[in-house]
């Protein structure tokens, strides 16, 4: 798992090209350097060599073969790196301190490279020289050459051995390219952790800084002013919410209070009666959209990511569809749940319930007589679906995005009861688990999805959670 | 029974006080957590209604402090805060009940009689009876007369709990919170139709019907009309 995650990192692959761009400069510059240091190093030996032919040419114009061998055979003994050999037309050895023609391609007026054995003291080695053959009147040849064994041998060492520099190289390239993905990774990785930690709802959380000042350190102290920022905000938010509900269940309460005192003091049968008690019901439809706004805000600022847990939906379905499924009857609709495997998420239990619970009094309101009803949980590529599909009168496709707003309610259900807030307590509640509602056709009906998306079907943080809802299990 | 009412907006205080003496109760006041707390450890009462959000004490400290004292006094905790997770704080600080402002008043008497017969359990029962009607808790059969009752494992709660508070108010909340565990506005009366259901099995066909809906309140069971 963690080798191809490794290959794949971005530190990686800079290295890696980093490497394979320096490996083929470096090979060129080697090779440009051999080349030129050769090329200069070899005219210099066709200079000497040049200079010696012209010598032995004028010796021979004024002296004859005779004279020209005579000097050949004083310069011969004197050793060192010159090598001669003066042939007759048949390349027989008329003087000079090589032992034979040497095996080489005839090309007068040209250099040549070439070895040859040389003794010393009885042990002959082969060693290599580089020379010219000049033609002289007559049919002579004559062979001026130098030892350049040791040239060659540097030259020979050097390009055996460059291949497995480049070699060690790479390899030495390649694990310190490792070694510094590595540490970059685990600064990264330090930095996805603390996301994904306030992501699910632990917004005390900073990204560690090293105080090195380099550039993840300034990363991290922007990504820290920024969740500071948003911790301000979402305190604000937490504020004006406990403010708001505050202020107003405070004066809500007292007119509540003296309805019910008033409703204490009149005889059941008075007309003033019916009067206030009828006040009483719209006080409490206000005090029901009220509370439901209200969850609506928590839900969208993600206060309630506090109190998620580990939760099986099936549990949910089951608890919601009894509850429901006698409503349904009543009003002669076939309510079925489908069966399904386990599906666990992370989620507040009690909002995904009055969300379900929503879905499916909408259901049973907007199917008509003998209609169907089904409840269904699926796992699909995307994530797992909480599903309520019904046979009613379905939603306008014109209609459908504007269902999810709040306060919407269409022409058809103007007159029967509710708030006009259940499907946008179900959008909030979607948010907040970063699930997505879907209203489509069922062909007849409505086919509401609530799709809670794999990476929610997250281990939840492990830290106690403030609601002390106990520590969710760890993942499967 | 005496009542401990730790309030302090005053006029709520004023009204909750007046309507649990017309009640029949006796009512001790405080309005702050401070006074709250030295009443409630200084004399005996039956119940204590503590709002969340208090001077010198909040509620949630108040609570805690009592039960570290030891005192186990029934709490029903009244909150105007918004309630996602604050109903769970409050009964993990040791709180008894959970009231979200505003509040019917039907509702808060309901559910300190409820407390407060919590507070004084009988025997450990193993069937509950209800003029003819008879629930066996370990065999979880009813009958009624002779005629036995078939109930589904839902609607067993549900009579279990209504026999249990019989001669009380129930609301429909209390029975969605205590027989479904749910926390929420259902919307739809779906409360009335297990009612009406049970009904159906228990009083259908008996000339005295012991299932009976309170007006503006909930429903009760019991044996005299």
């Amino acid at each position: 798992m963690r080798a191809p995650r490794l290959f794949r990192t971005l530190a990686f692959r800079i290295v890696f090209i980093y490497i394979a761009i320096f490996a083929v400069s470096a090979a060129g510059l080697v090779a440009f350097t051999y080349w030129n240091t050769k090329r200069a190093l070899d005219s210099q030996t066709d200079q000497t060599i040049d200079a010696e032919i012209l010598g032995l040419s004028e010796q021979y114009q004024r002296l004859g073969l005779g004279g020209l061998a005579d000097v050949i055979i004083s310069r011969s003994v004197r050793g060192g790196q010159s090598l001669y050999l003066l042939t007759d037309l048949q390349h027989h050895p008329i003087a000079g301190n090589l032992d034979g023609w040497p095996q080489i391609i005839y090309r007068p007026d040209s250099f040549v490279e070439f070895n040859y054995e040389r003794r010393v003291g009885g042990l002959t080695t082969l060693r290599r020289a580089r020379g010219r053959i000049f033609a002289l009147t007559g049919g002579f040849q004559l062979l001026v050459a130098r030892d350049v064994h040791e040239r060659h041998e540097t030259v020979r060492l050097f390009s055996t051995t460059l291949p497995w520099s480049l070699m060690l190289m790479l390899v030495l390239g390649v694990i310190g390219g490792g070694f510094m993905s590595r540490n970059l990774l685990a600064r990264l990785d330090s930095i996805n952790e603390t996301s994904r930690e306030i992501m699910a709802g632990d917004l005390s959380r900073r990204v560690p800084v090293r105080g090195s000042g380099d550039e993840f350190d300034t990363l991290a102290t922007s990504l820290n002013r920024m969740l500071d920022r948003i911790e301000r905000l979402m305190r604000g938010m937490r504020e004006v919410t406990d403010s708001v509900a505050h202020d107003l269940r405070t004066p809500l309460n007292r007119l509540r209070n003296r309805i019910d005192a008033a409703l204490r003091r009149l005889p059941p049968e008075s007309a003033e009666y019916v009067e206030i008690e009828s006040a009483a019901i719209e006080i409490d439809q206000l005090i029901a959209t009220f509370n439901a706004l209200l969850l609506i805000a928590e839900a969208e600022a993600g206060m309630a990511r506090e109190a998620m847990a580990r939760i099986d939906l099936r549990d949910v379905v089951e608890g919601i569809s009894e509850l429901y499924g006698p409503l349904a009857e009543e009003k002669n609709l076939s309510f079925d749940v489908a069966p399904s495997g386990e599906a666990m998420i992370a989620g507040n239990k009690r909002l995904i319930a009055q969300a379900l619970a929503n879905l499916v009094d909408n259901a049973i309101k907007y199917t008509p007589e003998g209609g169907k009803i089904r409840v269904s949980i699926e796992n699909m590529p995307a994530g797992v679906a909480l599903i309520v599909a019904d046979s009613g009168i379905g939603i306008p496709e014109s209609e459908r995005s504007r269902v999810l707003d709040r306060f919407v309610r269409l022409e058809v259900s103007r007159h029967s009861p509710g708030t006009g807030l259940g499907l946008s307590l179900v959008v909030a509640v979607a948010k907040l688990h970063d699930a997505r509602l879907d209203i489509s056709d069922n062909k007849p009906g409505l086919k509401a999805m609530l799709l809670f998306p794999h990476d929610t079907v997250r281990p939840v943080s492990s830290r106690p959670s403030v609601a002390g809802i106990p520590a969710p299990l760890a993942a499967k | 029974m005496r009542i401990l009412v730790v309030e302090d907006d005053l006029e709520a205080q004023r009204y909750l006080v007046n309507g649990l003496k017309e009640a029949g109760h006796v009512v001790d006041d405080a309005e702050d957590g401070e006074i709250g707390l030295s009443l409630s450890l200084s004399r005996p009462y039956d119940v204590a209604i503590v709002d969340r959000m208090l001077p010198k004490i909040d509620g949630l400290k108040l609570v805690e402090e009592l039960r570290q004292h030891g005192n186990v006094t029934p709490v029903l905790f009244l909150s105007a805060l918004s309630e996602v997770d604050d109903r769970v704080k409050g009964l993990k600080a040791g709180g008894d009940d959970y009231l979200t402002k505003p509040y019917a008043f039907v509702e808060l008497l309901a559910r300190l009689d409820a407390l407060m017969r919590r507070r004084h359990p009988a025997a450990v029962k193993t069937r509950l009876q209800v003029g003819d009607l008879e629930l066996d808790l370990l065999t979880r059969t009813a009958k009624r007369g002779e005629a036995s009752i078939d109930l589904q494992p839902r609607e067993f709660r549900l009579l279990e709990y209504l026999m249990r508070h019989a001669s009380q108010v129930v609301t429909r909340t209390m029975l969605l919170e205590s027989v479904w565990e749910y926390h929420f506005d259902p919307q739809t009366n779906v409360i009335d139709v297990h009612i009406s259901r049970l009904r159906a099995k228990i009083d259908k066909g008996f000339d005295t019907p012991l299932l009976h809906t309170v007006r503006g309140a909930g429903y009760m069971i019991r044996a005299r009309a």
